[in-house]
């Protein structure tokens, strides 16, 4: 479904990725994992055209992302969609609205057809009920359940999911992973799911990349990672405090820091 | 020395970069405002939000300058026995000045700050991402329904600030002070020119104001920072730069309208 060769990204001196190679099968949950700052949602931007890589091939569906133009690009994300970390469902508009949005803006069908298709689109996330509400009256897995529905809309064939499980309680968590993985069978989609929930994403996922340091530092099947030899996915995959990734931020020496003068 | 340098280099590449991106913000939003032939319910909506919703500060604010106007215009008149010319006084200053000028101000605070916080936080909280996402051009969904509002409701409420002030300068003068109600408006009627003044000042003037008061609420929005500290500058730039851009524009277009140049 979708191949990156060479992958190379900066922010001004600051690099992102360097020379990285991924592979997302089609009709498969593939996962990407890392550490919080490894630039994970970056790469989801990446594979939908909304940054361009500094060097590097990005083709999702036999096209290159990247070399697309504006309208091009438009028509290439009819096909696809990304769950936001927030939701990021419009706030003026209440819970049907948000979820006919999108075939509002695309499509000319009847009033009644819509409304019958934002109504299946609701009850596989379970929120038929809640069609009236507004976002402010949502909980936050709720939210994220409507953008959930509102992404299906016009049935994409991938969807992108940024941290999909982050601030929610057990039971949202649950509900969300099962619905990511229900939904991608059901619908026939392929799901790339970037998290630092390892436990609920290693559930899901069919595929899992391991990223820290702008490289691949693993990947394989969830139950091969479980397995590995590497101390640095022995302390991620079982949340180690101690391993090679250090808990603290780079800095100079303790002691000499204390002691040198405050305007240092 | 040349640290300072620097920095002054700096700020001003930057400055010359924000202006460059919001000439290319402006022609976007034109590029953008013939989607609105399609879908004018979403132009209809924006009107409402700041044309209907700015009328009460506006009427307000109208019959308190007129009523001013009449009071300050009576008071300096009264003594050349020039009372009969406090309609002309009255409307002349609203016309060409205080109408668009004040309107475009009153917008800025009511409505170009709201713009900017509403377009800041739909960015802040990624719903102009998730828009992109949808193949949903936010300048043609979001931007251009807002800006054409705007530069519509603008002269309009410009027009009824103007009819408003004549009208509390006519209480003040003909009710209250005694000024002859003929005199009032036959003078007033006899001076006001609807080209000169008229064309010139309420339409001309509020059309430029307004079109600069929505560029720049929806600028600032569109390049706020995405966190609330960002948000808040960007509203307050928002009213900042509108009230001196207006002012200094307000100047230029009276010089040339109006001046011996």
């Amino acid at each position: 479904m979708a191949t990156v060769r060479g992958l190379t990204f900066r922010r001004g001196d600051r690099v992102i990725f360097q020379d990285v190679d991924l592979d997302i099968p089609r009709g498969q949950v593939t996962a990407i994992m890392g550490p919080s700052g490894t630039g994970k949602t970056t790469l989801l931007r990446l594979l939908s055209g909304q940054v361009r890589p500094d060097a590097g091939r990005i083709e999702v569906d036999g096209i290159c992302v990247h070399e697309l133009n504006w309208r091009e690009l438009y028509q290439f994300r009819k096909r696809m969609a990304m769950l936001f970390q927030s939701g990021a469902l419009f706030t003026d508009l209440n819970v049907f609205d948000n979820v006919a949005f999108p075939l509002r803006e695309h499509t000319r069908l009847p009033d009644r057809l819509l409304r019958t298709l934002v109504l299946m689109k609701l009850e596989a996330v379970g929120l038929r009920g809640a069609r009236d509400l507004m976002p402010a009256e949502l909980s936050g897995g709720m939210a994220r359940r409507v953008a959930l529905a509102r992404a299906i809309a016009l049935d994409p064939a991938l969807i992108l999911y940024d941290e999909p499980f982050a601030g929610q309680d057990p039971i949202s968590m649950g509900v969300l992973v099962k619905l990511i993985r229900t939904l991608n069978d059901a619908l026939g989609l392929t799901s790339i799911i970037v998290s630092h929930d390892v436990k609920e994403t290693a559930a899901i996922a069919d595929y899992l990349y391991l990223i820290s340091d702008g490289r691949i530092v693993e990947h394989g099947t969830p139950g091969a990672l479980d397995r590995s030899h590497s101390p640095w996915v022995d302390q991620f995959m079982h949340a180690r405090p101690d391993g090679p990734m250090s808990f603290h931020y780079p800095a100079p020496p303790y002691a000499a820091d204390l002691l040198a003068s405050p305007s240092a | 020395m040349s640290a300072i340098l620097a920095r002054l280099g700096r700020a001003v590449l930057e400055q010359l970069t924000r202006t460059g991106r919001a000439a290319l913000f402006f022609l976007s939003l034109l590029g953008a405002l013939s989607f609105m032939i399609r879908r004018p319910g979403l132009l209809v909506k924006q009107l409402y939000a700041v044309g209907v919703l700015s009328l009460p500060i506006i009427l307000v604010s109208g019959l308190f300058v007129g009523m001013v106007l009449g009071l300050q215009g009576y008071a300096n008149l009264v003594d050349f026995g020039a009372t009969s010319s406090l309609g002309t006084v009255v409307a002349l200053s609203l016309i060409r000045e205080l109408g668009p000028v004040l309107t475009a101000l009153l917008y800025a605070g009511r409505a170009g700050s709201a713009l900017t916080a509403e377009i800041g936080l739909m960015k802040a909280t990624e719903q102009l991402a998730s828009m992109r996402m949808m193949a949903v051009d936010p300048f043609q969904r979001v931007l251009a329904p807002r800006f054409l509002a705007g530069c519509i409701a603008v002269p309009l409420l410009a027009g009824i600030f103007t009819a408003i002030g004549i009208l509390g300068g006519y209480l003040v003068a003909v009710e209250q002070l005694g000024v002859d109600d003929g005199a009032f408006w036959s003078q007033m009627q006899a001076k006001v020119q609807l080209f000169a003044d008229v064309i010139n000042g309420v339409v001309i003037k509020s059309v430029v104001f307004g079109l600069v008061a929505n560029w720049i609420a929806l600028f600032e929005g569109y390049e706020a920072q995405p966190t609330s500290e960002g948000v808040s500058l960007a509203t307050t730039r928002t009213v900042v730069y509108t009230a001196l851009a207006v002012l200094g524009l307000d100047f230029v277009l009276t010089a040339l309208m109006f001046g011996a140049w």
